[in-house]
């Protein structure tokens, strides 16, 4: 395989396992705030105990996020040097910012949430997890809109050789070592047609990754008769806020699909495998993309994309076979995950509807009401579907993207780092590969002992405990 | 010294000399603070397995618990704001170093993920496995840093595109290696005398014992080192030949370094780490001057090299971030010396502890 194929494997591969973990942070950061105001509004020690418990938990997801966060912070320019000078005016600012507001305020607080428990009083601490939170926040807004100007790229123009030249100034092959991304409009470049929408599909996606989590646990808990009481106010807390949230999730995804089918329409094609350009598109329920002969055959409910997209069932939208075939993305993966997402966000629709109403019913916790036992056991592994969501939504945007690495100007295969050989890539990929494994199955099994060792029940905040070097759990 | 190179009419970039120098300055103030701060839980890292006992361990792990995370952000703002200043450095950097920095970011994920497993399980084996690996890793990340820095300064095969094409092995010729080394023994005894501040009883003492042999090997180094670069790296030494004035700059670094060993035998302890302190900034102060305005040298030392001209982003985006850090950096300055008062004092294990 050569350097551009590798280096593409390894920022999937390693971008999606630090996905894994930010989602957790900003999401459990978000319940943690829940946790620790309800502390201190009303005064309950339970509360305490359970912020306790999930801060432990979000202890060892946030030291796999800052390690896994580095290499993606330092991988543009190891195996993307090419389009890092392309693009550092513009992308760079946004990138620095990240470390200037949210990392430094992540990291700085985390250490009182983690350890500030004696030291500092309740309103201090749960300023500091506010800290984190808002830190956590900060760092979704200004990633995505990094991300966001690779898709939509606006308030800059091009220069080469020096010259100027306007943004949608074709670029040659010959042009590309010497011209660069100028920045003219920060806000523009921020602001730009799709950060707005994806960073709050994003964030809510980790909103609903920490109420799930959330949901998961103290459902275990419940069916296992452990910590009763604190596995009812976790399912109290979790499921009308998943209710809630999957709700605006789905506004918030259609307004995401408007903007792509306005700004990137070969991937609104490729999401809904449509070739042709058709008035009443169809809307694929699920489907199987036949690239040889250019068709999408499956469950179609005819008009719905059209009406989705445009609101008029008989407007008309673009197809694969309007763009030349090299620029096009591959139709199949990105069809597929994309269907995934939406099937999982109906399904987390579906359980935190179903749970908040049999919460609301004060069923939920009646042991011998079958529907309840049925919904607490399906929501231990629905702790999984935001993941796939977020997950497979990514690859979708990324996928469905392809061939540019900044949409309309630079082709991914342009740039990647000439410098480094096909061997140096695969060495790295192997070696990350290797560590990534074993990490993750460590810390699947901490994780899991964290939650069964569970809240320590009699928990109380101590002044200098002196606890002997046992695990700390 | 080269003033506009072919590069920066590769890319037509005019001069913006007072931005980017002062982005130089900034970057640099990033990358020293760094040293500063991470330097010494890199150190107490590397001083790891000297202790014996896994209580003693535990108390060094956790004398840096609560702030090694942040003190690492510095590094990872300042490779975001070389980034965006000087995106031609970031990118040449990098990918020609790719190895060593593929090395450096698997240190950083080992060392991360050590410091919050290890005392996660009681048994023997996976203790010792990850204090080693604390050890080795906070080790490696201080030499690979010293070897990256060595080799900006020796000078790199840069073409014009700004390409650097170069094998792993001859990243490791003597004089980075040294100056890796270097690092790795600076660190150390910077760690050392703050394990003195955080520590008590007898293994404040056997941190005494570090620091005053870790100073040794340092000035041994430190001898080496500058001898080196006297002899075979004059264009390091132009400035200071150019600018007599600012051959105080190594007199002063001279006294600070002498005044940690003084500190120390005085038993002041917070004079000696803040003395410690002071030679970090200083021995950067001096590569940075040495340096200026270049970023890195070429091989040959010419046109070639990337500078603060050639390889700087536009006014406007410089000023933007310039705008950026006058916010962030007060903002952050004011929290960090917040979260150190609370952590201050001597460490006692609790449940929340490591
Ligand atoms: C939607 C959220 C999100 C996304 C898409 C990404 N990250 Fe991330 N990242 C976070 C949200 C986050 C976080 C929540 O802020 C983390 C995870 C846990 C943590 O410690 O901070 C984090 C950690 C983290 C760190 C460590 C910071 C530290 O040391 O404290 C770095 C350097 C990056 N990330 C860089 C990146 C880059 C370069 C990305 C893209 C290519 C990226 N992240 C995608
Ligand atoms: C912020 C700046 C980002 C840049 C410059 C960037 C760039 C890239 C590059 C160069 C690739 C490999 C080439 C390819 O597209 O296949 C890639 C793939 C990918 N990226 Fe991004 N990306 C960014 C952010 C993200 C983020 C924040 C995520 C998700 C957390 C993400 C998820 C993915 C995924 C899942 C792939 C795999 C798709 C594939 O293999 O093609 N990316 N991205
Ligand atoms: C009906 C449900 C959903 C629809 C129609 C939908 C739609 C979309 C679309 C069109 C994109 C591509 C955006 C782009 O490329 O610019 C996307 C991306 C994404 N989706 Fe979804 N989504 C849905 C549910 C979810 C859920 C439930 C989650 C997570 C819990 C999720 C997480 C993501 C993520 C993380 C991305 C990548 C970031 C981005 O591009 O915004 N999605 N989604």
């Amino acid at each position: 395989m050569d350097t551009e194929t590798l280096s593409r494997i390894q920022f999937a591969a390693t971008i999606a396992f630090h996905y894994f973990y930010p989602p957790i942070s900003i999401g459990l950061g978000l319940m943690l705030v829940f946790m620790e105001g309800l502390y201190l509004k009303t005064g309950e020690k339970i509360w305490h105990q359970m912020a306790h418990f999930w801060t432990r938990i979000f202890g060892l997801v946030f030291a796999m996020g800052t390690a896994t966060g580095i290499v993606m912070e330092f991988q543009f320019g190891t195996n993307w040097a090419t389009y890092s000078r392309f693009v550092g005016d513009v992308f760079g600012s946004a990138l620095a910012s990240e470390g200037i507001f949210a990392f430094m305020l992540e990291a700085g607080f985390l250490s009182i949430l983690l350890f500030g428990w004696n030291r500092v009083s309740k309103k201090t601490h749960f300023f500091a997890t506010c800290m984190v939170c808002l830190g956590a926040h900060f760092s979704a807004i200004w990633i995505v809109v990094a991300n966001s100007w690779m898709q939509t790229p606006a308030g800059f123009h091009l220069e080469i050789r020096g010259e100027r030249f306007p943004a949608n100034y074709p670029l040659r092959v010959e042009d590309i070592p010497h011209a660069r991304a100028v920045i003219e409009d920060f806000w523009a470049m921020v602001f730009n047609p799709s950060s707005v929408d994806r960073l709050t599909h994003t964030v809510l996606g980790a909103w609903l990754t920490g109420a799930f989590l959330v949901a998961s646990v103290s459902s275990y808990f419940f069916l296992r008769r452990r910590h009763l009481e604190i596995a009812r106010r976790g399912l109290r807390l979790a499921l009308p806020f998943a209710a809630v949230v999957s709700l605006l999730q789905f506004l918030s995804a259609h307004s995401t699909a408007k903007g792509v089918a306005a700004n990137q329409p070969a991937k609104l094609a490729a999401m809904e495998g449509i070739y042709k350009t058709e008035a009443a598109a169809p809307l694929t329920a699920i489907g199987w993309v036949d690239e040889k002969n250019e068709r999408t055959i499956g469950l179609k409910l005819p008009g719905m994309l059209s009406f989705l997209v445009h609101g008029k069932i008989e407007s008309s939208v673009k197809g694969l076979k309007e763009f030349p075939p090299q620029d096009r993305p591959k139709v199949q993966p990105v069809f597929q995950l994309f269907h995934l997402m939406v099937a999982c966000a109906f399904a987390m629709a579906g359980l935190a509807f179903v749970g908040t109403a049999l919460l609301f019913q004060d069923r939920l916790f009646s042991p011998n009401f079958a529907p309840s036992r049925w919904l607490l056991l399906a929501l231990v592994p629905a702790v999984l579907l935001p993941h796939i969501a977020g997950q497979a939504g990514w690859f979708v945007a990324e996928l469905g993207r392809q061939p540019w690495i900044v949409y309309g100007l630079l082709r991914t295969s342009q740039g990647f780092s000439e410098v480094v050989s096909a061997n140096q890539v695969l060495t790295s990929l192997i070696l990350f590969s290797m560590v990534y494994a074993l990490l993750f199955a460590l810390f699947i099994y901490l994780l899991n002992r964290k939650i069964h060792h569970g809240p320590d029940e009699d928990h109380l905040p101590k002044h200098d405990g002196g606890i002997p070097a046992r695990a700390n759990a | 010294m080269p003033s506009a190179s072919q590069l920066s009419q590769v890319f037509g970039l005019p001069l913006y000399l007072d931005l980017s120098a002062l982005w130089f300055v900034l970057v640099g103030i990033l990358f020293v603070g760094y040293a500063v701060l991470d330097g010494f839980d890199l150190g107490a890292g590397t001083l790891h397995l000297l202790a014996r006992s896994d209580h003693d361990r535990r108390l060094i792990l956790n004398a840096i618990g609560p702030i090694w995370d942040g003190n690492e952000v510095w590094l990872v703002t300042g490779g975001g704001a070389l980034f965006a200043a000087f995106p031609l450095v970031y990118a040449s950097v990098f990918s020609g170093l790719y190895l060593p920095c593929m090395v450096l970011l698997l240190a950083l994920i080992f060392r991360a993920v050590a410091i919050e497993f290890r005392s996660k399980e009681p048994w023997k084996w996976w203790r010792n496995f990850w204090d080693l690996s604390f050890c080795l890793s906070s080790t490696a990340v201080g030499f690979l840093l010293g070897v990256i820095l060595g080799n900006l300064a020796q000078g790199l095969p840069l073409d014009a595109q700004g390409n650097i094409r170069i094998g792993f092995f001859e990243l490791l010729t003597p004089y980075p290696v040294l100056v890796g080394l270097l690092t790795v023994v600076l660190f150390t005894m910077h760690g050392a005398n703050y394990l003195i501040l955080k520590l008590e009883g007898p293994l404040a003492e056997q941190a005494r014992f570090w620091a005053q042999n870790a100073i040794i090997a340092f000035i041994i180094l430190y001898a080496m080192v500058t001898g080196y670069t006297l002899l075979y790296l004059p264009h390091l030494a132009a400035p200071f030949r150019a600018f007599p004035f600012l051959n105080v700059l190594p007199l002063i670094t001279l006294f600070v370094i002498a005044n940690i060993p003084r500190e120390l035998n005085q038993h002041r302890p917070m004079l000696s780490f803040l003395s410690s302190c002071g030679a970090i900034v200083m021995l950067l102060l001096l590569f940075g001057v040495g340096m200026f305005p270049n970023l890195v040298y070429a091989i040959p030392p010419g046109p070639l090299n990337l500078t603060i001209h050639n390889a700087c982003s536009t006014t406007k985006t410089l000023s933007i971030m310039l705008l950026i850090a006058f916010i962030g950096m007060p903002i952050v300055a004011a929290y960090t010396i917040s979260i150190y008062y609370i952590f201050r004092g001597k460490v006692k294990l609790d449940s929340t502890s490591y």
